[in-house]
C-alpha cells in the first residue's frame, strides 16, 4: 500500500514529503523523495538484523528472555545504582525522552541526549547571545545570501539545499538558484563547496578569528594583520564578503559542527550570533544550525521548557542543575562519575571518545535499539526499539525548531509494545513500584 | 585560631559535594557537630565523617577558624563556596568549584586544582601552588560577569576561558594559558607571565590583560597604541618591555579594553 507525505526519522531535515510503498508480504519496501540517507532507514523496517527479541546478559552470556523479565532486570539495575546516567537518544520522540527525563528526575541522575556530542556548544552559545532565528521556510522564500559554515550540506543534510537553502524557488526568490549567492567557509574542499559560488577556505580551527575580522571589518576597523596568515583568508576577501553581505536583501547563515566543535566552540557560536545581530543592523539576516538527527533539537526544546536547562541536566540534588564540562555524558564517564546507564536509540558507545566507552562498557547498561551496534554488544539489558514515523506516532523538532507530528504507516512489530515512550512508561513503573515497596 | 583537621578516609568512587565545608559553617561546632555535617554523593547525603575523620572545634566565628585537608581530594568539589572569612589549607590536590562565588578569607591548594577554581567570587583569595583546569575565576555558564573581586594566584599554568566575564579583581598566572584568556571582560586585572595560545581578551570591553610569554595566534580585534615599559598595578609588577594594545574593536562602539603584550617575545606583533 502507498503512504504519502511521511516524516523522514534520520537527520534534522526532518523531510516531510516521504512516500513509500510496504509490501508486507515480500517484505519489501518502495521508498520515493527521500534521500540515500533516508532511504537507508526506511530499510530497516523489513531488513533482516532488526532486533525483535529482548535479551539479557547472565554470567558473560547473553540469552533471550521474554520482555517482562527484561525490564524487570532493566528495573533492577536502574534502582540499584547509586547515580544512574540518562542518555536519551535523538533518534526517538519527544514524547519518550519526555518519559526518561522524568525517569531521570525520578531517580536523581543525570539524563542527557545527542547535542552533548554535537551541536552542544551551539545551543550553549545561544545562551550566551541570543540568536536572530527563522524557519527554513522564511530562509527559503527571503534568502539571496546564502552561508554554509563548516558543514557539508549535499552530504551531511542531502535535501537542505535543495529543498530549503538554494535551489528552491521563494517568493522572493523566483528563480531559485540564480537569485541566490552561495558562499561556503570550510577548511575541506567539499561538494557543497564546490557548488557555492565563493569559498572561503579557512585554516582549521581558525573560525573564531575569521569570524572576529569580519566583525572588526563591519565595525567599520582594520583586523590585526596576522589574521591572514591565522585563517589564511586574505583581509580583502573578508572586506568583500562583509560588503556582499551587507548588500544582500536577506543572509541565511547555517553553521555545522565546523564551528560548534572546533577549537574555541560555544564561542564560535557565541561570535557568529553577535556577528548576525550587528548585521541586521545592515539587513536581514538570521543563523541556524544544520541539526545532524531528526530529533536532535527536540531534546534541547524538551528539557528546556521541562526543566529549564538543553542538555546536561543533573538532578542529583532533586533539582535541575547544568555545567557542561560536569554534568555532560562524555565528562560524567570519563570522571567515572555514574555508576550504571540506560541509553536510548542512540549508538553511544560508538560515539564518544575511548576512555569514556571503555568505562560505559564496564558499568551495568540498558538500551534500547532497534540493530545490533556496539551500544547493544556492551549492554546488560537489551530492548528492541519500535522505528518512531514507520511504527508509532509522535513529535520531533526539525533543525529550525519546529515541531514536526509524524504519523505511522505500520504497527509495532512488538505486542508488548506500541512505542519507545511505551515501553518507558512501562519501566518506570516497574522502578516506581520497586522504589515505593 | 582554631583548626579543624580533615583527613580524607572515605571512597571516593563517585564524586562528593562539600559545599558545607566553610569556615562559616565550622564556626562555633564542636568536632562532632562538624563531622555531622551532611554532604552529597550522587542523590544522597551522608555524614561528613562518612569520608573524613574530623579533628579540633571550629573557632568562635569564621575569621578564626582554619580548615586543614590533610590529603589529595580531587574528587570533592566546591569546597570554601560562598565562604566570607577565615582560612582553608588543602595540602594535596583538589577538585572542582573550589571557592566558588566566596566573599572573604583565603584559600591555599598546595597541588592541583580542577576547573571552576574561583567561579564569580566576590572577595577574599585563593592561591593555587600547582596547576589549574579550565574557567578559573570565570563567570557561571550563560552569565556575562564572573569574578568581579579578590585575587587568584595560580602558580602553575591554567588552562582555557581565565577569567571569563571578569569585572573586577585580579588574577595571576605564574605559567602558560590556552585559549580564551580573559574572554568577555570588563574590569578588573588578569597578568600571565608565560605563554598564551589564542584569543587573548576576546570580546573584551574594559580591564587589563598582561600577557608576559608569547601569544601565538593574536585576536584579531586589537590596535596597537604605544610601548610601555615595567608595568605596576598597585602590588602586582611586571618588569619589561611591552606593546600596548587596545581592543576588542570585534564588539561594536566599544574598545576600552587594554592588552599589554611583552616586546620581546612578541617580535612579530
Ligand atoms: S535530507 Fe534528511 S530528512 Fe530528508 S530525506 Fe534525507 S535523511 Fe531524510
Amino acid at each position: 500500500m502507498v503512504h504519502k507525505n511521511i516524516i523522514c526519522p534520520v537527520c534534522g531535515g526532518s523531510c516531510d514529503d516521504v512516500q513509500i510503498d510496504l509490501d508486507t508480504k515480500n517484505r519489501t519496501i518502495d521508498v520515493q523523495n527521500a534521500c540515500k540517507m533516508g532511504n537507508a532507514k526506511f530499510q530497516e523496517v523489513v531488513s533482516n538484523h532488526r532486533l525483535l527479541k529482548p535479551t539479557i546478559r547472565e554470567n558473560g552470556k547473553v540469552k533471550e528472555v521474554s520482555w517482562d523479565e527484561a525490564l524487570e532486570m532493566a528495573a533492577d539495575i536502574l534502582v540499584n545504582a547509586r547515580r544512574p546516567f540518562f542518555f536519551l537518544g535523538s533518534e526517538t520522540s519527544c514524547e519518550a525522552q519526555e518519559v526518561g527525563l522524568h525517569i531521570a528526575e525520578y531517580l536523581g541522575g543525570p539524563a542527557d541526549s545527542n547535542a552533548t556530542i554535537c551541536h552542544g556548544p551551539t545551543v550553549m552559545g545561544i545562551q550566551e547571545s541570543g540568536m536572530v532565528g527563522a524557519t527554513a521556510g522564511q530562509a527559503k522564500n527571503r534568502a539571496d545570501m546564502v552561508v554554509y559554515w563548516g558543514v557539508n550540506a549535499l552530504e551531511s543534510m542531502p535535501r537542505h539545499m535543495s529543498k530549503y537553502g538554494v535551489f528552491p524557488r521563494g517568493y522572493w526568490t523566483k528563480r531559485g538558484r540564480f537569485d541566490r549567492t552561495m558562499v561556503t567557509v570550510d577548511p575541506r574542499v567539499t561538494p557543497t563547496a564546490i557548488a557555492s559560488d565563493l569559498h572561503l577556505q579557512l585554516n582549521p580551527n581558525s573560525d573564531y578569528e575569521l569570524l572576529s575580522a569580519l566583525f572588526t571589518i563591519l565595525n567599520g576597523r582594520e583586523p590585526h594583520p596576522s589574521v591572514e596568515e591565522i585563517t589564511g583568508i586574505p583581509i580583502s576577501v573578508m572586506k568583500q564578503t562583509v560588503e556582499m553581505m551587507k548588500e544582500s536583501n536577506y543572509v541565511a547563515i547555517y553553521v555545522g559542527l565546523g564551528v560548534s566543535s572546533s577549537y574555541g566552540k560555544h564561542r564560535n557560536i557565541e561570535i557568529a550570533l553577535n556577528l548576525v545581530k550587528e548585521l541586521n543592523n545592515y539587513t536581514k539576516c538570521n543563523i541556524g544550525a544544520l541539526r545532524g538527527h531528526c530529533n536532535v533539537a527536540g531534546f534541547n526544546q524538551l528539557a528546556s521548557y521541562l526543566y529549564g536547562y538543553p542538555f546536561g541536566l543533573d538532578f542529583m540534588k532533586g533539582y535541575p542543575r547544568y555545567n557542561p564540562g560536569e554534568t555532560t555524558c562524555v565528562d560524567l564517564l570519563r570522571e567515572k562519575d555514574v555508576d550504571a546507564a540506560f541509553v536510548m536509540s542512540a549508538d553511544l558507545v560508538n560515539h564518544i571518545p575511548a576512555d569514556s566507552a571503555k568505562y560505559l562498557a564496564e558499568i551495568p547498561m540498558v538500551c534500547i535499539d532497534i540493530a545490533p551496534c556496539p551500544t547493544t554488544t556492551a549492554s546488560d539489558v537489551v530492548l528492541p526499539g519500535v522505528i518512531d514515523a514507520m511504527e508509532c506516532d509522535g513529535t520531533f523538532y526539525r533543525l529550525d525548531n519546529v515541531p514536526v507530528y509524524f504519523e505511522p504507516f505500520t504497527d509495532s512489530p512488538f505486542p508488548e509494545t506500541k512505542s519507545n515512550e511505551d515501553t518507558l512508561k512501562q519501566l518506570f513503573a516497574k522502578i516506581k513500584a520497586r522504589k515505593e515497596a | 585560631m582554631a583548626d579543624v583537621i580533615l583527613k580524607p578516609t572515605g571512597n571516593f568512587d563517585l564524586t562528593v559535594e562539600a559545599e558545607v565545608v566553610t569556615p562559616d559553617n565550622f564556626a562555633g561546632k564542636t568536632t562532632e557537630e562538624i563531622g555531622k555535617l551532611l554532604v552529597w554523593q550522587g542523590p544522597k547525603e551522608y555524614p561528613l565523617t562518612d569520608f573524613f575523620s574530623v579533628q579540633g572545634n571550629g573557632g568562635n566565628s569564621a575569621e578564626d577558624t582554619t580548615i586543614i585537608v590533610d590529603g589529595d581530594i580531587p574528587r570533592v568539589k566546591r569546597i570554601g563556596q560562598e565562604m566570607t572569612a577565615g582560612r582553608v589549607l588543602i595540602k594535596g590536590s583538589a577538585g572542582m568549584h573550589m571557592g566558588s562565588g566566596m566573599k572573604g578569607g583565603e584559600i591555599i591548594i598546595e597541588g592541583d586544582a580542577d576547573s571552576w577554581a574561583g567561579m564569580e567570587m566576590k572577595g577574599g583569595s585563593i592561591h593555587i601552588k600547582g596547576n589549574t583546569k579550565d574557567h578559573l575565576g570565570c563567570a557561571y555558564r550563560g552569565s556575562w560577569k564572573g569574578m568581579s573581586g579578590g585575587r587568584i594566584t595560580v602558580d602553575g599554568d591554567a588552562v582555557s576561558q581565565v577569567g571569563g566575564g571578569l569585572t573586577g579583581g585580579e588574577i595571576v598566572i605564574g605559567g602558560s594559558v590556552k585559549h580564551f584568556c580573559g574572554i568577555r571582560i570588563n574590569g578588573g586585572l588578569i597578568v600571565v607571565k608565560g605563554n598564551a595560545v589564542r584569543t587573548v581578551g576576546a570580546e573584551m570591553t574594559g580591564g587589563t590583560i598582561v600577557i608576559g610569554g608569547c601569544i601565538e595566534r593574536f585576536t584579531p580585534g586589537f590596535e596597537m597604541t604605544g610601548v610601555e615599559s615595567d608595568l605596576k598595578f598597585n602590588d602586582i609588577e611586571c618588569p619589561g618591555e611591552y606593546k600596548k594594545f587596545t581592543g576588542d574593536y570585534a564588539i561594536p562602539q566599544k574598545g576600552k579594553g587594554t592588552l599589554y603584550v611583552s616586546c620581546e617575545n612578541n617580535e612579530c606583533l
